[in-house]
């Protein structure tokens, strides 16, 4: 069908919103490394963060495809407020189970958004969630696995992770605060919308956390945190992009 | 004393430099395991190196990126290292004569000569 202006602007949302989850959680991830709890974790944990930035990148340059600025710039000039991703990635990186239950909770949403796209009507999308197939298959493996170890470690583990899900989960929600385009992106069958991925991920999720004794907190019961999607952040953000952006913004026409 | 770094990232955790923190207990020291790697399907898995892991799963899951982030791979295998036997080096005279055995590998049969009579004369 032929996209009209609203389609497109659906679409940039969508790609926005999914390129700057990608690289704030890419930067947040990458500041485990060298402080990892172990060698072979960080270079697993910094493995991963830096494959997030690599998808971003992915997903800035289909933007650059439909108008919008060079990735860099995009990444690196806008401040908070311009900012689409949503309050968990942004959250800074706390203790250990913090962080892997962050990993759990959006990997998994991420793996399941991306499968669905695989077969969107923009074949820029799909062609690129198609690629990253693999790369996110192995990222909830890990975080699946630790979930699990953690769960049968020592009692402080489990009971660490535990509450480690009960904070990641509202922030986790967040995720799926729905864009003023959803209509239009499930019509021209470029992605099903925020609600449908929310049950999928909320099925998955639970049912992984269950085999290994954890308790899903109950959605209905908790605040989700929305607002980021709309340019609406906590604190944690700015000074992330600052230190994101320091070497940039010495030069910014440096070529690199 | 706190510590301060150029990465700010250290500056900011806020480490004691006089901290006992980070030496080792016991329940620190993981296994080491073996890490085998295979490039395409039908090939010998290959020794690539070793790591730390408290068990076979996240051996497997450490290996993947340690061993197997760059050029193919299809494959991988974990062995704990305690489980690997291996011959003593003061051994090794064990294997002083092996190269000089090269009767025993077929491509130094002197048979050719007699390989291309036949031939020659398959071919008049």
């Amino acid at each position: 069908m032929e996209l009209t202006e609203r389609h497109v602007e659906g679409l940039k949302e969508l790609l926005y919103k999914m390129a700057d989850d990608l690289l704030i959680l890419g930067h947040r991830n990458s500041e485990w490394t060298g402080l990892g709890p172990v060698l072979e974790e960080d270079i697993a944990f910094s493995s991963m963060a830096q494959d997030k930035l690599g998808q971003s990148l992915a997903l800035y340059e289909l933007l650059h495809e439909l108008g919008e600025n060079i990735p860099d710039i995009v990444a690196f000039t806008r401040n908070d407020n311009q900012f689409h991703n949503c309050h968990l990635v942004e959250m800074p990186i706390g203790e250990y189970d913090f962080s892997l239950a962050r990993h759990f909770f959006f990997d998994h949403a991420d793996a399941i958004r991306f499968a669905m796209l695989e077969n969107s009507s923009f074949e820029g999308i799909s062609m690129v969630s198609r690629k990253f197939r693999g790369e996110i298959k192995y990222h909830t493996m890990h975080a699946d696995v630790w979930m699990k170890q953690l769960s049968h470690g020592t009692e402080e583990s489990k009971a660490r992770m535990q509450s480690a899900i009960n904070a990641a989960f509202p922030l986790a929600l967040g995720i799926f605060e729905e864009g003023e385009y959803e209509a239009e992106l499930k019509e021209a069958g470029i992605f099903e919308g925020e609600a449908a991925l929310k049950n999928q991920w909320l099925e998955k999720v639970n049912n992984e956390l269950k085999k290994h004794g954890y308790t899903l907190p109950d959605a209905d019961d908790v605040t989700p945190a929305l607002g980021g999607r709309k340019g609406f952040h906590t604190e944690h953000l700015q000074p992330l992009l600052n230190e994101m952006s320091e070497v940039f913004q010495i030069d910014p026409g440096a070529d690199w | 004393m706190i510590i301060k770094s150029l990465d700010p990232r250290i500056t900011r955790a806020g480490i004691d430099d006089e901290s006992k923190d980070g030496t080792q207990q016991p329940l620190d020291q993981w296994h080491t395991y073996e890490v085998f790697q295979q490039k395409k399907r039908g090939t010998h898995h290959v020794h690539v190196g070793s790591l730390h892991a408290p068990d076979a799963e996240l051996a497997i899951l450490f290996a993947k990126e340690q061993y197997a982030r760059r050029g193919q791979c299809v494959n991988l295998w974990v062995v704990k290292t305690a489980d690997v036997f291996a011959t003593e080096y003061e051994d090794e005279d064990i294997f002083a004569t092996t190269p000089e055995k090269k009767y025993r590998e077929p491509e130094v049969y002197k048979v050719m000569d007699r390989i291309q009579a036949f031939k020659a004369k398959q071919n008049s």
